[in-house]
């Protein structure tokens, strides 16, 4: 690990104006993550902000009947969380089906929408990657690409967006509240928070230097049965293959966001429409334009048949 | 007998060794792999750290590099937690911090400024066992015992975790207490891997305690 000296910040504006006083920095938090990284020496911080003391751990309910949950909000008490539970089960059950019981308590909400992919070729410094070393080329592309993303690739990335809860997240239309160097603040929506590869994935998301998340608000409980369906290679601490968050209403409508198979939570509204049509119309409309590799075109029908299994658990089936 | 410290060098450079003949022969030959960006360059740099160890006050001055795991093995010689992947993959260095079980490998020490933390040494000793140490030893519910104190760490917060109706993956009703089923118990340990195997006598160990303490 690259050395770094470290400093713990006492309010949010502080953080970030340490960040900017200190280039190459970062915030680290639960810092599951980020010090595995450091530890490989992918991530090289010159100067690390604690930003644990802030006080941003609570879950409180907004004016609008929703909830804004603290940055620093571990994964396990969001998903403890009796309002969470009752009424955003979606998020909770995509929470749970994350990681550990460990590193849920470690984990913070904020952190968790950070987190780098998973990518082998990412994590491994002998192979090319642009997400890594931007112009390297990417090792996934004509490589083991079993893993990989299907929808909303690039010549330069076909990396995945490794998070549960983020997937969640999207489909309940939650918003990122930060706060910048220069004290002022902005709500990002969920939906333009993290981006696609394009021919710059080194950037995961919309975040400038020294801006700091504070919270995450999810709008008031939008009802209907929440699932969670997580496609995985083994029944436990093992990431998505292909997973499905779902908002289903009593008249076959509802919402669907996708995980594990694009560089972000995938969620195409329009093709919403099709949900009373069933899963294969959904599928071939949210995953219109597909670039799957030979090793990952399993998950287009992995996709549908997920999306056929949500469908009939709605119905009560 | 090898110093510690010589054995732990050691053990880590044949593991990174390990490492690297994996992504050799797993990964098709690079291209042309760039470094990671350059950072600016920063010299080691050692912080003061005060924090509460299985009931002691306990006072350091570690590198800021420093895990909480190496704090406690190499710093204060509580070598009971294990290093296994040092990744937060395995669970053999689960410690209590707070009461609520972390994975020291996956932490700094520096961020646990005036924390608690009880490693399997503050949980018993060998006159007086904790319950749960005292189940596995009865259950047998280890065969080399590397991952066994990560294990026991892990079970007693687990145990908490279900009390304080905490769900998981296995839990049928969200808005329920949580039930210790066999299901439950294993979902919820999945964080902690057995080498040997010995996953049906762990089991029935924590199940032993759990079932003592409803």
């Amino acid at each position: 690990m690259k050395a770094f000296t470290f400093e713990r910040a006492n309010s949010p504006a502080e953080a970030a104006a340490a960040a900017v006083r200190n280039p190459g920095s970062r915030f680290i938090a639960g810092g599951t993550n980020l010090l595995d990284l450091m530890k490989l020496e992918i991530e090289t911080p010159s100067h690390l902000i604690d930003v644990n003391g802030l006080a941003l751990d609570k879950i409180e309910a907004t004016a609008e009947g929703g909830l804004r949950i603290g940055a620093l909000v571990r994964n396990t008490d969001l998903a403890a969380d009796e309002r969470v539970r009752r009424d955003y089960g979606v998020l909770a059950r995509a929470l749970v089906a994350g990681a550990t019981g460990q590193l849920r308590n470690m984990a913070t909400t904020a952190g968790n929408l950070l987190q780098r992919t998973r990518c082998p070729y990412f994590y491994d410094t002998n192979q090319p990657c642009n997400k890594r070393a931007p112009g390297s080329g990417c090792g996934a592309i004509g490589g083991f690409s079993r893993q990989h993303a299907i929808v909303g690739v690039s010549e330069a990335c076909i990396a995945t967006h490794p998070s549960d809860m983020a997937v969640a997240m999207r489909v309940l239309d939650a918003v990122v509240e930060t706060i910048r160097p220069d004290g002022s603040t902005r709500s990002i929506p969920i939906a333009e928070f993290h981006r696609l590869p394009g021919d710059e994935p080194h950037i995961d998301h919309l975040l400038t230097p020294g801006e700091l998340i504070t919270a995450v608000t999810l709008p008031k409980p939008a009802g209907g049965k929440q699932i969670y369906l997580k496609v995985r290679d083994r029944a436990s601490f093992a990431f998505a293959l292909i997973s499905v968050a779902a908002i289903i209403f009593p008249d076959g409508t509802g919402r669907v966001a996708l995980g594990g198979v694009a560089h972000k939570p995938w969620r195409v509204e329009e093709a919403e429409s099709e949900m009373p049509r069933g899963a294969k119309a959904l599928t071939a409309r949210l995953l219109a334009g597909a670039k799957p590799t030979p090793e990952n075109a399993f998950k287009l029908k992995l996709v549908e048949r997920a999306l056929a299994s949500v469908l009939a658990e709605a119905k009560g089936a | 007998m090898n110093h510690p410290d010589d054995l732990e060098i050691s053990r880590r450079e044949f593991l990174v060794m390990g490492t690297a003949a994996v992504a050799v022969t797993m990964l098709p030959p690079l291209a042309e792999a760039q470094a990671p960006p350059a950072a600016p360059v920063v010299k080691p740099a050692a912080v003061k750290l005060a924090f509460n160890v299985n009931g002691k006050a306990r006072e350091l001055e570690v590198d800021t590099r420093t895990t909480l795991l190496d704090a406690l093995r190499e710093h204060l010689n509580l070598t009971g937690s294990k290093k296994g992947c040092d990744q937060g993959q395995c669970g053999a260095c689960t410690v209590l911090v707070g009461g609520r079980r972390i994975v020291s490998c996956l932490t700094l020490a520096v961020m646990h400024q005036g924390d608690s933390i009880t490693t399997i040494e503050g949980l018993g000793t060998p006159d007086h066992l904790h319950p749960m140490q005292a189940a596995f030893v009865k259950c047998d519910g280890f065969q080399c015992g590397y991952c066994t104190p990560g294990q026991i760490c892990s079970a007693v917060a687990m145990l908490q975790e279900v009390k304080a109706g905490i769900p998981s993956h296995a839990t049928s009703d969200l808005t329920a207490a949580p039930q210790l089923t066999p299901a439950e118990l294993r979902e919820r340990m999945s964080g902690n891997i057995c080498r040997c195997g010995a996953y049906s006598n762990i089991a029935e160990a924590i199940t032993e305690v759990a079932g003592r303490t409803a």
